[in-house]
């Protein structure tokens, strides 16, 4: 019948543009966050953020994170698991983009520390408890020290550090950073420079093994 | 097919079987017409929040509500027509313009928005966050797809029904 078949023109029609308009929006992004992050590229790994493995290794991968962020917590083993594969090549820098609410007070302690050598530590630490300290709609950033126990932090030093204007001008500027380059989502992914396009632990992969065969 | 009749005893001339029919094409049309902007507000609603990732405030969750189920609607009332469908897809309309309505006043600040802690998540319904052609708003858009499916439906009503 002809009207079923306008019906169905219509559709195709409709969908046709949707899908269309939606790939020539999402590589206008992907142009765009490649601009932005060329535009970056020299303040991408700065010298105070916390870095592991190789510091001489070509390759960089640049993670903003939020400690109370889940995905980021599931994506921490994963990195390292890479950093693994690449021995030597591919160094990890951590950056950080405390979007949810509380998350700026476990920033400053993870920066406070960074400076008695016990970033990793407590960064993993904040992961483990992330569930008691970082309930949405209620986060309790302060009870994160009684999850700490394992940490051997001295606790002074740290609430005094936390205080002190070295932490909080770090902080300030990887806030900074992260607000300019219109991060909103973590965690976000450079590799040596380069935008993770498509989010995904794979895709992360592939970037950071073309990355690579390129630099070695 | 229920085609309303517009003889009322003895056998219709060929004159009132003419009209009816042409009645039936006319509310064909304007059915078609209402489903397609249904469809074009359910496509373009879905763009903004999942591919341009502007998150829906909890207004325009409620136009949803109103707007997405006259696509479905519509279109089983195309096939066969069916002018019943009037009767069912108005509500809906008249309730999914009031909420556009109500959201276009608290985007314009006629209607100031309660303060409310931020949560996780939480978007305002007052905060401006696209406007095309630099003055077509989403609040905006909606009124307009709503209005136009009310004014079109009264129309069938008016024209198609005895």
């Amino acid at each position: 019948m002809k009207k079923s078949y306008i019906v169905v023109i219509a559709t195709i029609l409709l969908v046709g543009v949707f899908v269309g308009a939606a790939v020539v929006y999402q590589q206008q992004q992907v142009s765009e966050s490649k601009a932005i992050s060329s535009q970056f590229a020299a303040r991408l790994a700065p010298e105070y953020a916390a870095t592991m493995g190789d510091p001489n290794a070509r390759v960089t991968i640049v993670e903003f994170f939020d400690p109370a962020c889940e995905t980021c917590k599931v994506f921490h083993p994963l990195v390292k698991q890479i950093l693994n594969e690449y021995p030597g090549q591919v160094r990890l820098v951590m950056r950080y983009a405390p979007l949810h609410t509380g998350s700026d007070y476990v920033v400053s302690l993870l920066e406070a520390a960074k400076q008695q050598g016990k970033f990793w530590e407590t960064l993993e630490a904040a992961y483990d408890s992330q569930s008691k300290w970082a309930a949405h709609g209620n986060p309790q950033p302060k009870r994160l020290w009684m999850l700490l126990e394992d940490v051997n932090l001295d606790w002074k030093k740290a609430q005094d550090a936390m205080q002190s204007p070295a932490v909080l001008e770090n902080v300030r500027r990887d806030i900074a950073d992260h607000r300019q380059m219109g991060i909103s989502k973590t965690p976000t992914f450079f590799v040596n420079g380069k935008p993770l396009v498509q989010f995904g632990y794979e895709p992360l992969r592939s970037l950071v093994e073309a990355q690579v065969r390129e630099a070695y | 097919m229920n085609e309303p009749s517009t003889a009322i005893g003895g056998s219709p001339s060929d004159s009132t079987i003419e009209q009816a029919a042409e009645k039936v094409q006319l509310g064909w049309v304007l059915v078609f017409a209402c489903w397609l902007i249904a469809t074009v507000a359910l496509l373009g609603s879905l763009f903004f929040s999942e591919i341009m990732n502007l998150q829906p405030c909890v207004l325009c969750w409620y136009q949803r509500i109103f707007m997405y189920p006259l696509v479905v609607i519509f279109l089983f009332g195309l096939f066969p027509l069916d002018l019943g469908v009037i009767r069912y897809a108005l509500p809906l309309a008249v309730i999914g313009w009031g909420f556009a309505v109500f959201h276009y006043l608290v985007y314009t600040g006629y209607i100031p928005e309660s303060i409310q802690p931020c949560t996780q998540g939480g978007v305002s319904c007052s905060e401006i966050n696209l406007e095309l052609l630099g003055f077509m708003t989403i609040p905006m858009m909606s009124i307009l797809s709503f209005s136009a499916i009310i004014v079109l439906l009264i129309v069938v009503r008016k024209r198609c029904f005895q």
